[in-house]
């Protein structure tokens, strides 16, 4: 099943549904890369919160598309990853590298808010004022 | 020796069910003869119990009320064969004598002893008819050794019972997840940090984390004596898999010695945030999160 994706002003969103296939995630990968170009968006959540278990696939599938989605001048933040998912990825090795990672929807939104700032923005602002 | 030798050629499911009837007879007059010299024999145990410094924890009046108890349901087992009294009696022996101190070797000592002094009487009782004494102490020994077989597996059951509780009760005490502040969790790690324990609360920081949707965890561990590579690579794996839920995680409290001893090892420490005490962190903490604390 296709990973439906949500356009929430600035940012994407797409929750990741308990049952999927590979096919799926590397579909999203292409799907969010076109969108985040077609919506000029600034951030993308992915939504884990339903999953019960991450493979090696899964975690790499992840940090790559939040790679094409910075490549595409937007930043990635996951969340949801639940106790017993998040231990045994850390069992396992399973890394998500430089890639962000928040609580839940809520705080995704605001870490997002925080990351999609252009840091030079707060500087422009300053060097404009007269 | 010869007459049990020429019974057992018999054979036979005959030969069995009369080996079995006359074990049941000799164990009848055994039983007879016990309690007939109920008193002289309990006395001679008590006696000899005493004398090996057995029970050293119990007074002799207790001794001796316990002697007599065990002496009836030793008698009662060899009667009935059914060790389930006895079993019931030693559970709730050792659960009474347990915590006044007494020791695995003395509970199997005074069973022993008390094998040995019946066995003594039927030595006297028989001496002039060695086959008959054969005969008695093949019906006696099996019975015997399981009695003392049951009341060493019980007392060392409610012994594992015992501390299976302790257990369960220390590991309830031990790893309160605490909230401190909106969103900041304390975690304070007192003793030994065994791989269980260790596994235990990352499962209940973690839990933690999401029930009270924490931000910044503070890990403090100045209650703990020591730490190995397995434990300081669980804190690493914790810190991870709090930072995989977005709580920073801050580790205080490492004493120097620990401190020497994870550079020792070469525990990469370098993606935890540690500060020396918990004051700190909890101050760090604070500011993380944007807290700003003023004296009025």
């Amino acid at each position: 099943m296709r990973v439906p994706i949500l356009k929430q002003g600035d940012y994407l969103i797409a929750s990741i549904q308990p049952v999927f296939a590979d096919q799926d995630l590397l579909q999203l990968h292409d799907d969010l890369a076109a969108q985040v170009g077609k919506y000029r968006s600034k951030g993308v959540i992915v939504d884990v919160t339903a999953l019960d278990a991450m493979d090696s696939f899964a975690t790499r599938t992840l940090r790559d598309l939040a790679q094409s989605v910075r490549l595409r001048g937007a930043e990635t933040v996951i969340v949801g990853i639940q106790p017993e998912v998040a231990f045994a990825m850390v069992q396992l090795g399973l890394e998500f590298g430089t890639v962000q990672t928040a609580l839940d929807l809520e705080e995704g939104l605001a870490l997002l808010g925080v990351l999609a700032q252009p840091p030079q923005a707060a500087d422009e602002v300053q060097e404009w004022r007269p | 020796m010869a007459t049990m030798n020429a019974k057992s050629r018999k054979g036979g499911p005959d030969g069995i069910q009369k080996t079995g009837e006359s074990t049941r007879v000799l164990l009848t007059e055994l039983v007879a003869h016990l309690r007939q010299n109920r008193t002289q024999l309990r006395e001679e145990w008590a006696r000899r119990i005493t004398e090996s410094k057995l029970l050293t924890a119990m007074t002799q009046e207790e001794i001796f009320v316990e002697a007599t108890a065990v002496y009836d349901n030793y008698v009662a087992v060899l009667e009935t064969g059914s060790v389930e009294a006895l079993q019931e009696y030693a559970l709730d022996l050792s659960e009474r004598i347990i915590p006044r101190g007494v020791e695995t070797h003395e509970v199997l000592g005074i069973v022993l002893l008390l094998r040995d002094v019946l066995a003594r009487s039927l030595f006297k009782k028989y001496q002039s008819d060695f086959g008959m004494l054969n005969r008695v102490l093949d019906a006696y020994e099996p019975a015997a050794n399981r009695i003392a077989n049951t009341v060493g597996v019980s007392f060392v059951q409610e012994r594992e019972r015992i501390i299976r509780q302790q257990q369960e009760a220390i590991r309830e005490l031990s790893t309160p997840v605490l909230q401190f502040r909106d969103r900041l969790l304390i975690l304070p790690i007192i003793g030994v940090i065994d791989p269980q324990r260790a596994r235990q609360l990352t499962e209940q920081l973690l839990q933690g984390i999401r029930d009270n949707r924490a931000k910044v965890v503070v890990i403090d561990i100045t209650g703990v004596p020591a730490v190995d590579s397995t434990v300081a690579n669980h804190l690493v794996q914790t810190v991870d898999a709090s930072k995989l839920m977005g709580a920073t995680v801050i580790v205080t409290g490492l004493s120097a010695e620990i401190a020497r001893t994870l550079v020792t090892i070469g525990v990469d420490l370098s993606k935890m945030k540690t500060v020396g005490d918990l004051q700190g962190g909890i101050e760090e903490a604070e500011r993380l999160l944007g807290y700003q604390l003023v004296r009025q």
